[in-house]
């Protein structure tokens, strides 16, 4: 940017404050764009560090066997990743890039969310039909839920009284209240349900359906699927429309679903729930994540290897990024 | 015949304290399979199929104690003598209406034509005879194993983007071999393969375990395969598994091996990983301390029909679930990478073919750029234009 500046408006010093100022405003962009994402790549068994601002990855942090369901605890100080080959799931330091600790998660993690608080965490063990509950401060189990067959995906309601899993082969959206430990509620949904969002104001609740080929808006108060979205797109085969990952604009006017082997992100309507638009990005788009200004969209893309940088403001990919191997899950600082 | 109640192998405690849940019980018809083979182990285990049904019972029972249904499920073992019309009426008698049945066809068209059989619904979940769903497909069966013309259509796609396209054929003398050669020489045409040379091996009795019976193998098989025109692949059609396990390294030119042997095209293999299948290889050794097998996985997914078809339709009403499986909003998740959906024409369930050593899965067709117009995976097996079944 400092090129463009023109080279003639440095001989007065009224411009030359003026330069100064322009610097400043430079400076605090680049610091304001400066977020890190974490790719967890499944078979490289490391996490790639993404430097936002460069859009490239900065370092590779090895981890434990099959990294998958990644997030930072919300005082950003450390990075969660499920490691679902050995059972646990490992805690980063963000600073040092170390591992530090690892969390009593029950047997094959794979997907886990917070309470908003960032004092517990609840984890979906695939192979056990459960869900685990764990203090993260004292890194200890605090219980676990009963629930379908293959839980996996995991969304908690703003108010964290509300945990949602849903599980893969009963194919339903399983309603605990985190108060009682109980289930409240299934709301069944098509078939392999992988992902649950909601909104940021809790009004909607969106499951994706990989097999299914479909995303479920849930009515979180009536507990029962108000709209089916379904996606077509021409010249490709519907059994290639696979929706996994989930992300919705925080003031919950457009939504994003990655939609697998069909290597498209759809751009979804958040009122109406109608498609807008389909981007291209790598191949078998698993996950998704926004930068905290949400400028920009993070995809993971497992087959061809890399992460798809989407310009919200102009639903337009901008760059891609390489990775480590078959990478899936995705998360970005919030400082 | 031998008659046994199998209920859930967990014991739910029923949250509901509404009303009894709805019962859902399934059949399970089998005849004697054959406990020959040639590899120790390949020799198929005794509960072979019905375990993959008991599996799946558990899973529908996990989902069903938050809908309040509970599936059960009833073995019922033919042995030569028995009469499966007379068992297919006898379970329809106890009210039982959805059936899966692992019985060769001939024994299978008898229990969906018996007079008492009026209301089941039948999975066929062994048979992979073509035939089955053209000239002699029935209105009251839906086949979740796959055909003859499935598999040696996956494996023939598979061949053909490897650009191995000379064939040399060595069929068995059983009448399951021949139709699976035909199916191998209708592959070999569709997808622009050419087998060079056919050879019938005689299946002339005898034991398949014997002392020292390597050491004339090791002399027999390469004057068996020899003077042969050049070829890329010897395929191999046993499927009562006379020979074929015996052809690879020990063929006269140095040849990769497929069909019944070498890769092999199947639904199902303990090695496959791919899609979500570890969490299903993993629950089924817990439960049976033995590998799943094809068998088990196509009478898994039968099961697993009734339960999302119970799940879908709230209902233990065995017509409102064909309803509902013949319905555009049917679509089984069976670890494959996509839906699996029915064919409406014929009632055979689409699914992708797993192409395996016995070791791994090497790939899986439909292979790309097999294109089709309404399903890729309709690429596999006689198509709807071609088919001669006509539902009653």
């Amino acid at each position: 940017m400092q090129a463009q500046v023109n080279p003639m408006i440095r001989s007065t010093g009224i411009w030359r404050a003026g330069l100064f100022g322009a610097g400043v405003l430079v400076l605090l962009s680049t610091q304001a764009n400066g977020f890190t994402a974490y790719v967890s790549n499944e078979k490289s068994n490391t996490v790639s560090v993404i430097d936002t601002d460069k859009f490239q990855v900065v370092k590779t942090i090895k981890v434990g066997q099959r990294p998958r369901g990644i997030e930072l605890t919300k005082d950003g100080k450390f990075i969660l990743v499920a490691v679902g080959d050995d059972d646990t799931i490992e805690v980063i330091d963000t600073a040092t890039h170390e591992i530090v600790t690892t969390l009593p998660s029950g047997p094959d993690p794979e997907l886990f969310t917070q309470d908003p608080a960032g004092k517990i965490l609840y984890v979906a063990n695939e192979d056990a039909n459960t869900v685990t509950i764990i203090d993260l401060e004292k890194k200890v189990p605090l219980g676990e839920v009963q629930v379908g067959v293959e839980p996996e995906g995991m969304g908690i309601s703003p108010d964290g009284k509300i945990l949602v899993n849903t599980s893969e082969t009963t194919n339903m959206a399983h309603f605990i209240d985190t108060q009682t430990r109980q289930i409240v509620a299934n709301v069944l949904v098509d078939s392999r349900p992988r992902f649950a969002e909601f909104k940021h104001d809790g009004s909607e609740l969106w499951v994706s359906s990989e097999v299914g080929g479909t995303v479920s808006v849930i009515d979180p108060v009536k507990r029962e699927v108000s709209k089916k979205i379904t996606f077509d797109i021409p010249g490709l085969r519907k059994e290639a429309i696979q929706p996994v990952g989930v992300s919705i604009t925080k003031d919950g006017k457009t939504g994003f679903v990655a939609l697998g082997p069909a290597n498209r992100v759809a751009v979804i309507n958040g009122a109406t729930h109608e498609v807008q638009k389909y981007l291209l990005v790598g191949q078998r788009v698993w996950h998704l994540a926004f930068t905290p200004d949400e400028k920009y969209l993070l995809t993971t893309n497992g087959v061809s290897n890399d992460v798809s940088v989407i310009d919200v403001a102009s639903l337009r990919v901008i760059k891609t990024i390489q990775v480590g191997e078959l990478p899936w899950g995705i998360a970005v600082s919030q400082q | 015949m031998i008659r046994l109640l199998l209920a859930g192998t967990i014991l739910f405690a029923w949250t509901s304290a509404s009303a009894d849940p709805v019962e859902i019980k399934i059949g399970y018809l089998r005849g004697p399979q054959p406990r020959t083979s040639i590899s120790l182990l390949d020799i198929p285990p005794e509960n072979n199929g019905v375990a993959g049904a008991q599996l799946a019972i558990n899973d529908n029972n996990t989902t069903g104690k938050f809908l309040n249904q509970r599936f059960s499920l009833e073995d019922v073992q033919l042995n030569d003598k028995d009469d499966p019309a007379a068992a297919a009426s006898s379970l329809a008698g106890r009210g039982i209406s959805l059936v899966l049945a692992d019985l060769p066809a001939a024994a299978l068209l008898k229990a969906a034509d018996a007079p008492g059989s009026q209301g089941l619904l039948f999975f066929n979940v062994g048979a992979i005879d073509d035939r089955l769903r053209e000239e002699d497909c029935r209105g009251n069966v839906i086949h979740t194993a796959p055909t003859r013309s499935m598999l040696a259509d996956a494996l023939a796609q598979y061949l053909v983007w490897k650009q191995w396209r000379r064939w040399f054929l060595i069929s068995g003398s059983h009448p399951e071999d021949k139709l699976y050669a035909d199916a191998l020489r209708r592959a070999a045409k569709r997808f622009g393969a050419r087998i060079v040379q056919e050879k019938v091996f005689e299946d002339t009795g005898g034991a398949r375990r014997t002392d020292s019976g390597v050491v004339q193998i090791q002399r027999q098989l390469p004057v068996f395969t020899q003077g042969v025109p050049a070829y890329d692949v010897l395929i191999a059609a046993d499927e009562n598994d006379v020979f074929a396990a015996y052809l690879p390294y020990r063929t006269w030119d140095a040849r990769p091996v497929a069909g019944s042997a070498g890769l092999m095209p199947t639904s199902w293999d303990a090695s496959h990983d791919q899609w979500g299948a570890v969490q299903m290889q993993e629950r089924f050794t817990k439960l049976f301390s033995r590998r799943m097998t094809a068998r088990d996985m196509q009478a898994w997914s039968a099961a697993r029909m009734i339960g999302e078809s119970a799940a879908r339709t709230r209902s233990n009403d065995a017509k409102a679930m064909f309803g509902f499986l013949k319905s555009p909003d049917f679509a089984l998740a069976a670890f494959k990478g996509q839906r699996l959906t029915l064919r409406e024409w014929n009632l055979q369930l689409r699914q992708p073919i797993l192409l395996t050593d016995g070791r791994m899965i090497v790939s899986v067709s439909p292979q790309e750029g097999f294109q089709h117009q309404f399903s890729e995976l309709d690429t596999l097996g006689l198509d709807r234009p071609e088919s001669k079944c006509k539902l009653k």
